[in-house]
């Protein structure tokens, strides 16, 4: 397996979509203008969510709130071997993928990648998405209002992520 | 949801940003967030309009058969109710395929026409469907085989070994998944005996 092989993936993909509707006698380029025209219909479904979702998201981590959560749930997390240090970074990112990214790089960067710590937040980076994004942008592509108990669900799954990553560093490394 | 999510966050933001003395940030915050949103947009308009073009092709020239029929067994036990909504198992199926390669800015436009698609067939418009719960919490979780955001920011700090947290990530992510459908699972299915007691009162 060549060094780059997560370069190729991309790449394949395309031109091996672009050759197989070539094969099949699909008009291909047609076919590309008429789907990216629909993508551009989506676009105008999502500004209004995500203009109010970011501003909110903005304010959250300029405010400060995020270092009173942390401090509340310290205790939680350390109870399951939880690295004080990560609980920022783990809070935040459900919430905002780029404002957990940059809390990952200065754990990185102080802690450093090979440490405990640099580890466990490795693998809780890994893990999670960026929860409240997805479900926001997913349900208001299609006009959903109540979207029921998948919130619950995908924060249930982001903290046990993030207890569960401690652990697993501990097991395999 | 967000009718309650959008109040609390700006809520806390402004308790917390007085508490803390940082309303200055906060105020500034306001204005770079919609302009944050608008960049983030633009990405997003690149990445919904190529993967939307790509996706027709393999729609038409009838690849995305080939990947539902190769991700079936795994599709079709999760959504066993879709098993005759071939139209909206394709999507799911590409979604998936995307989430597990790692092409995130793939798995979006793909994950949002299967939205459109599980929408065709939901019965209330403006409510999440049971299928629809499972499926965007698998997207809230991560599904990628190799996490390379994080291997690459690793080696960038100068990590011996930027691959050898993955057994670990997999196993986390692997337990995440599981819990998160079985989460959304086990809320499908309280709601509808709820449903079914209120029809039968």
């Amino acid at each position: 397996m060549p060094d780059n092989f997560g370069s190729y993936i991309l790449p394949v993909m395309v031109v091996g979509i672009v050759l197989f509707g070539l094969v099949k006698k699909v008009k291909v380029f047609d076919c590309f203008m008429s789907g990216a025209r629909k993508g551009l219909h989506t676009v105008y479904e999502l500004l209004p969510s995500i203009t109010g979702l970011v501003v909110a998201v903005t304010m959250l981590k300029e405010s400060g709130a995020m270092e009173i959560v942390s401090a509340l749930f310290a205790p939680v997390t350390s109870l399951f071997g939880v690295p004080d240090e990560i609980t920022p970074m783990a809070l935040l990112s459900p919430i905002s993928g780029g404002g957990s990214l940059t809390l990952f790089e200065s754990v990185l960067k102080t802690h450093g990648p090979d440490s405990f710590i640099g580890q466990v937040a490795s693998v809780v980076m890994g893990s999670t998405d960026t929860t409240l994004y997805a479900v926001t942008v997913y349900y208001s592509a299609i006009g959903i209002k109540n979207t029921r108990h998948t919130l619950m669900a995908g924060l249930t799954a982001d903290f046990l992520s993030l207890v569960l990553s401690a652990f697993f560093v501990r097991l395999t490394v | 949801m967000m009718n309650y999510v959008f109040p609390v966050l700006l809520l806390l933001s402004f308790i917390s940003a007085v508490a803390t003395g940082r309303i200055d940030a906060l105020s500034s915050a306001v204005i770079d967030g919609a302009e944050s949103a608008v960049q983030l947009l633009l990405r997003l308009v690149s990445m919904l309009c190529l993967w939307g073009g790509v996706m027709e092709i393999a729609e038409q020239s009838g690849m995305t058969k080939v990947f539902s029929r190769l991700m079936s067994p795994i599709v079709g036990m999760i959504f066993p109710r879709l098993r005759k909504e071939k139209y909206a198992l394709e999507a799911i199926s590409m979604n998936i395929t995307a989430n597990i390669l790692g092409l995130g800015n793939a798995a979006t436009p793909l994950g949002l026409e299967a939205m459109r698609r599980l929408q065709d067939i939901n019965e209330n418009k403006t409510v999440a469907s049971n299928e629809m719960v499972v499926f965007v919490v698998m997207n809230t979780a991560a599904m990628h085989i190799i996490p390379t955001t994080v291997a690459t920011m690793r080696g960038q700090y100068g990590s011996a070994k930027p691959m050898e947290i993955m057994p670990a990530a997999f196993l986390t992510s692997f337990c995440a998944l599981a819990a998160a459908i079985a989460v959304a699972k086990i809320g499908n299915r309280v709601k509808s005996s709820q449903d079914c007691k209120q029809r039968s009162a």
